[in-house]
């Protein structure tokens, strides 16, 4: 105890959380028993009708009574749950129908036998999968299950036993269990149940069954039980102590390292590293070194491997791959890295000649004076299977490097004929070391053997005597041959292992540049489809694969409900149930389908990518290679790029979610814009009209005639400004919402300004309106209305911003490169010009030119309309400054009709 | 021409301008009659056989076009509709199924008159009392088929001729490009750019400004109005 850090007098808040997370799950409780036949599901349904009768709603999921009659008594006035049938391969099977419990809802549900596999075809390829289900509904479980079914306990039992049991359950179930009841009977009491035929063992030979039950292992296998719930109690208690934040003994958390290997015993030494790490109660960290020697694993051996791998995680323990070297180096700094004491490692058979070569990991880790406890898991009782000779499995199987093997020989007997004739060399045959090292370096062992051979041979015939003959007189021929042979093992030996390291290396840089080349591919994409077809193309290259890409639609409430998204080849085959296998995989956060744990009979697999902040979507691999499952390192080069294209969406989205901000903002702006225009500018007016019409309403015979005259022309003039601006709001709405859509005719310049200074006269009327026409101009396609109203609009504005008296000018004229390419419509006033800062926003939405406190009247949306129209028939619009006096210019300009 | 005693019926929702109308118009001395509805509209049109209908497009109960075609079933009186802008295209649809005139709201009173006597006047015109148009330095005879700017006679093509007959007879009367090409051309498919052509013409020859026209109005995406 260290007294005084306040952590140890405060719950532990991880302690509190998984108490948490159980409150939600259901109640889990494993009935454990040493053999079969104890009485597991009597004993099981007995605390069931207990429960019962406290008025649980209890249902029978599925109760093996093989046949015992106490049994079935006992199971009788208990719901059961219809069993699911399933055909297959001619044989009827009975499986517990999972969907019907969950539609069912029970309380409690008996699922005996928590080891059984299921039928090929069902939802998960093991029951304690079901339970799991069971129990994240929120149903509570019993289940049975006996000692020799526990993985990490199996071969411990299969030593005593000399049976091993197929069926096996991970340790992380069996602890996961809140409460597990040991079912017991001596061995002498099972015994006389066995010969009262009270005894049902599936799949074993009646034979074995009597060996099986011999006291001395009926003993043993009730002392594993036993052991095994004495360490879940201390467990318990444990854990009730930390939840209470009850000072105890216990130690820090330790952590123990298992080194994975390619080697035989591979899973043995996992499930002794597990049975080490819960009797400390540390972690479990299974550690892969990949060396270059990867590279050169057999297929059995990466099997294995795999194996290894997948148990390791079964049993709870974190997986870990680091690249290296050398094993040793890479264990002892990850140790330190985890503050790791103990290492447990597998000791393969294998010959004292490989280990003189490549060293022991064994030796090297106790010689490493790290401080590790290193522990070593003795191998299995049968040897490593003699497979085809290490040194021979790199030798090239064309004739190629043979017959070259031969021409360098032959070149080099030339050569050194040619110095023999020359230059008296006491020693010729060292001319024979360059093919050896050349076969060694290029081609490995064997043909560096086989060109030694030739070597001393021709030297032999060439340059001892007597000369061409092939005889063995001279003991150092022999010599000769021997130092040649030792060249071409030394020296293929360091070859080999360079030309792996360079392989590997080499992969290694290509499935970098291929992450490069997605990461650099994927940078600048800001559209989600494109993104997703470079991830889904670039995923079915990289794995030779067919790829879905399904994401949850973009409905946040419905997160749950993912749609295809993309895939390559777009037409690839994606059915329902593939649809379901990968809703699945979102849902559960796991990886599902084809070579893993659920659904593995689907075609598809589908892995879950995600960013730190939350699951993004799901990945479909359907493998084409053969067989089509994707093999390990496919899987992690899936998961480097899962993790890019994640975090890519992700960005994209974000990207998306920013834009949306900023259009939001603009709105937001223009919102307030609108407000202030129409509050004010609406306003002015009405207050007007409002005015003069209650004056003249109220106090008539106040006025003279000329004093009404004026505050009815007043109200009239200023109801038709009214009536402009609310066009102008009219046709700004119209513009935003983008339903105009022009509808052309030929329109005839003339008659276009001719009509709209009809309709500008009254605003027009203290002007001097000057129009010109260039005679001669084609007609143009336009809308006859907009193109008015840009006008109209136009003039209005030359109208507000100069001053009375002034002249207004309309001038059309061809313009452009071609002749009659283009006409310009331009209007000239003779105002103050444009200020410079406001060029860029003049045709803003509810911008005005505002000069100090004289605020114009006006919507500030005239020539934000004519620009929508003009540029909604195809024309442009700019404004400038006129050079050769003050005054504005605005020019329209329009393509002419083709 | 004595229309002031005609009967107008109003045909429109909105009690404030319905409210509007017949104050303005019944100083004018014409005689009111008010509908709210289509269904009102049509029993009013057969037991007071109004002499012109003031259409509101937008009723409660009918599509305004479609009552147009109804109204029309049961006699030839001059309808005017009230439309607002930038709604061209249900104009020339009124216009094409029947409709004499239009109105853009909101109107002036003086316009909304000046489309109500065209209408009535073109009534008479059809009865064979006005065969000439007279305005300001403009005045055409239909009988003796006699064109006079001024004091000059004007010397017409006959297509020329043809389009500004059919104007005089409708005279103050917006009338549709479809209409001039069906009555003129006899063929209502014909490129309206023909008739842009034999207007920018008859300008050239009618109008003391052809580039300010004062007669040969254009009604923007409309059609073409004699005033």
């Amino acid at each position: 105890m260290v007294a005084g850090v306040p952590d140890e007098t405060r719950p532990s808040p991880d302690a509190l959380l998984k108490a948490a997370q159980k409150e939600a799950r259901g109640k889990f409780k494993i009935f454990l028993g040493a053999a079969p036949g104890v009485g597991k599901t009597y004993a099981m349904l007995a605390a069931a009708h207990r429960r019962k009768a406290e008025g649980v709603d209890v249902v029978a999921g599925v109760v093996e009574t093989h046949g015992r009659a106490e049994t079935e008594a006992q199971g009788a006035g208990l719901e059961a749950v219809a069993r699911r049938h399933v055909e297959y391969k001619g044989r009827a099977l009975d499986e517990m129908d999972l969907d019907a419990i969950l539609a069912r809802r029970p309380a409690l549900v008996l699922v005996d036998e928590l080891a059984h596999t299921n039928a090929p075809g069902s939802r998960h390829p093991k029951r304690y999968f079901d339970v799991e289900e069971l129990l994240a509904a929120g149903i509570d479980v019993y289940s049975t299950i006996n000692v020799q079914h526990v993985e990490s306990l199996n071969d411990v039992v299969a030593r005593i036993t000399r049976i091993r049991v197929r069926e096996t359950v991970p340790d992380s179930v069996v602890d996961s269990a809140d409460e597990i009841e040991l079912v017991d009977l001596t061995p002498a009491d099972l015994i006389a149940r066995l010969n009262q035929g009270k005894v049902y063992v599936r799949d074993v030979a009646q034979r074995a069954l009597r060996h099986y039950f011999s006291p001395g292992n009926l003993t043993a296998l009730r002392e594993l039980a036993l052991r095994r719930t004495a360490e879940r109690v201390d467990d318990q208690m444990l854990s009730y102590m930390r939840e209470h934040a009850i000072t105890g003994p216990w130690a820090a958390g330790e952590r123990v390292i298992v080194c994975l290997d390619p080697g035989i015993a591979a899973a043995n030494t996992v499930r002794a590293a597990k049975r080490t790490a819960d009797g400390l109660d540390a972690e479990l960290i299974a550690l892969y070194v990949e060396t270059p020697r990867h590279m050169l694993l057999t297929e059995a051996e990466q099997a294995r491997l795999a194996e290894a791998t997948r148990l390791a995680g079964q049993l709870g323990a974190e997986v870990v791959t680091v690249p290296g070297r050398s094993v040793v180096e890479e264990v002892l700094a990850f140790a330190r890295s985890r503050n790791a004491t103990r290492v447990v490692v597998g000791k393969s058979r294998r010959s004292r000649w490989f280990e003189l070569r490549h060293g022991s990991v064994v030796n090297d880790l106790v010689r490493s004076g790290s401080g590790l406890v290193v522990e070593v898991a003795s191998s299995s009782d049968k040897p490593e299977p003699k497979g085809p000779i290490d040194w021979l499995m790199g030798a090239p199987r064309s004739i190629g490097p043979y017959f070259e093997g031969v021409l360098t020989t032959a070149l080099a007997t030339a050569l050194g004929v040619g110095i023999d004739t020359h230059v008296a060399l006491s020693n010729i045959s060292l001319v024979f070391v360059v093919p050896v090292l050349i076969a060694a370096a290029r081609h490995g062992l064997v043909p560096s053997l086989w060109v030694s051979t030739l070597s001393v041979v021709s030297y032999n015939f060439f340059f001892l005597p007597p000369l061409y003959r092939l005889t063995i007189s001279d003991p150092a021929n022999v010599v000769a041959l021997f130092f040649l042979m030792f060249v071409a093992v030394v020296a293929s030996a360091l070859g080999t292992r360079t030309r792996a390291q360079a392989q590997s290396a080499r992969r290694e840089a290509r499935t970098t540049a291929d992450l490069y080349a997605f990461s650099r591919k994927i940078a600048g994409v800001v559209d989600l489809d494109d993104l997703l077809w470079i991830v889904v193309t670039h995923l079915a290259r990289l794995l030779n694969a067919e790829v879905a890409m399904l994401m949850p639609e973009k409905n946040p409430g419905e997160s749950g409900h993912l749609v295809l998204r993309a895939a390559f080849p777009p037409d690839s085959e994606f059915h329902d149930a593939d649809l379901a296998a990968a809703r699945w995989c979102w849902d559960a956060e796991q990886a599902t389908g084809r070579g893993t744990d659920t659904l593995p009979g689907g075609r598809w697999l589908f892995v879950l990518i995600r960013t730190s902040r939350a699951p993004i979507g799901v990945i479909g691999i359907l493998s084409l290679g053969d067989p089509p499952v994707l093999p390990e390192s496919a899987r992690r080069l899936l998961e480097a790029v899962g993790n890019q294209a994640a975090v890519a969406i992700e960005r994209v989205a974000l990207a998306a979610d920013i834009d949306e901000a900023r259009i939001g903002a603009e709105r937001e702006r223009l919102r307030s814009a609108m407000l202030t225009s129409v509050s004010h500018d609406l306003r002015t007016p009405l207050a007007s009209i409002i005015g003069a019409l209650s004056s003249l309403g109220s106090h008539r015979e106040l006025y003279d005639e000329a004093t009404r005259e004026e505050l009815r022309g007043t109200a009239l003039s200023e109801a038709r400004r009214l009536d402009r601006f609310v066009g102008n709001l009219l046709d700004m709405t119209r513009l935003d919402a983008g339903v105009i859509v022009p509808k052309r005719e030929p329109v005839e310049v003339g008659d276009l300004v001719s009509t709209t200074l009809r309709r500008a006269a009254s605003a027009l009327q203290d002007r001097t309106v000057v129009s010109s026409v260039a005679p001669g101009l084609p007609s143009l396609s336009l809308d006859f209305v907009l193109a008015e109203q840009v006008l109209f609009n136009l003039l209005d504005n030359a109208a507000k911003y100069s001053p009375a008296g002034g002249r207004i000018e309309v001038e059309a004229r061809p313009a452009g490169t071609g002749a009659g390419d283009r006409v310009e419509i331009v209007v000239r006033d003779e105002g103050d010009g444009i200020a410079p800062a406001a060029l860029d926003r003049l045709f803003d939405k509810f911008y005005r030119a505002d000069d100090g406190d004289r605020r114009r009247a006006g919507t500030g949306l005239g020539l934000a309309i004519a620009k929508g129209f003009v540029e909604a028939e195809g024309g442009t619009i700019a404004a400038r400054n006129r050079t050769d006096r003050s005054g504005a210019e605005f020019i329209v300009s329009y393509r002419t009709a083709p | 021409m004595t229309g002031d005693a005609a009967t107008i019926l109003i045909v429109e929702d909105e009690p404030p301008i319905r409210r509007l109308l017949r104050t303005a118009l019944g100083a004018h001395d014409y005689r009111i009659l008010e509908a709210s509805t289509g269904a009102e509209a049509l029993a009013s049109l057969r037991h007071h056989r109004p002499d012109l209908v003031l259409l509101d497009l937008g009723l409660p109960d009918i599509d305004g076009l479609a009552l147009i075609g109804r109204i029309r079933a049961v006699g030839p009186v001059p309808i005017v509709v009230l439309s607002s802008r930038g709604d061209e295209a249900a104009k020339v649809t009124a216009l094409d199924s029947g409709a004499d005139d239009y109105v853009t709201k909101p109107f002036g009173a003086d316009e909304l008159l000046a489309r109500i006597r065209a209408a009535l006047r073109h009534r008479l015109q059809e009865q064979g009392a006005e065969r000439t148009f007279t305005s300001d330095d403009l005045s055409v005879d239909l009988v003796r088929r006699l064109v006079r700017r001024g004091t000059e006679d004007v010397k017409l093509s006959p297509k020329e001729y043809d389009i500004l007959e059919q104007l005089v007879i409708h005279a103050g009367k917006v009338l549709t490009h479809k209409h001039l090409l069906r009555e003129v051309w006899r063929n209502e498919t014909v490129d309206p750019q023909y008739l842009r052509v034999y207007v920018r013409q008859l300008r050239q020859k009618v109008e003391a400004d052809p580039s300010a026209p004062r007669h040969v109005l254009t009604e923007p995406g409309i059609g073409y109005r004699l005033v």
